[in-house]
């Protein structure tokens, strides 16, 4: 999974019929410093985040393996929005 | 599957159900001299992996299947922690 960042949501009246109902929001990549990268997906949410909110992202067909986005053309999807982050950078062997 | 190394921890109280009881560890992934070669990325731990460890990771659906649910947004998982590379 990546770390994201939502920064804003995706309208779309002509889709694939198996979308209808989907929310799709756009989620910027992160670094680990929570400074943004240039690249971002288009995903849908499956845990309730909204614009702002620093969240977790799994792409490809695991995108598929939630209730919401079971058989449709989905490939990625929010499935946590993260509340802290402890990055300690101890060296092993 | 690749190599990598556990660099961080994350916390997340509102994330998918079936993920609650995993920890998600941030991965740095290695080469086999375990020099960094790309952006850490995020793995459910199946495995009981510390900060610092040196483990093996496998990506895409087959992530879910150590986790023993029947359906998980996850696409990078933990599988292994290692003992010693010879390459």
């Amino acid at each position: 999974m990546v770390l994201g960042k939502v920064v804003g949501t995706v309208w779309s009246t002509r889709k694939d019929e198996n979308l209808i109902g989907s929310k799709f929001m756009i989620v910027r990549h992160l670094n680990l410093d929570l400074t943004e990268k240039e690249s971002f997906n288009i995903a849908v949410d499956s845990v309730g985040s909204g614009v702002g909110e620093i969240v977790i992202m799994a792409t490809g067909s695991s995108a598929r393996q939630t209730n919401i986005t079971k058989n449709k053309p989905i490939d990625a999807v929010i499935m946590a929005i993260v509340d802290k982050l402890d990055i300690s950078n101890s060296e092993d062997s | 599957m690749f190599l990598g190394r556990v660099i961080g921890s994350i916390w997340a109280t509102k994330k998918y159900e079936t993920l609650t009881g995993f920890k998600l560890l941030f991965v740095e992934p290695l080469n086999s001299d375990k020099k960094v070669i790309a952006d850490p990325i995020i793995a459910v731990d199946t495995v009981g992996a510390g900060p610092g460890e040196i483990i093996c990771y496998i990506t895409a659906s087959e992530a879910v299947i150590p986790m023993d649910v029947e359906m998980a947004p996850v696409d990078a998982s933990i599988v292994g922690i290692v003992d010693s590379i010879n390459s």
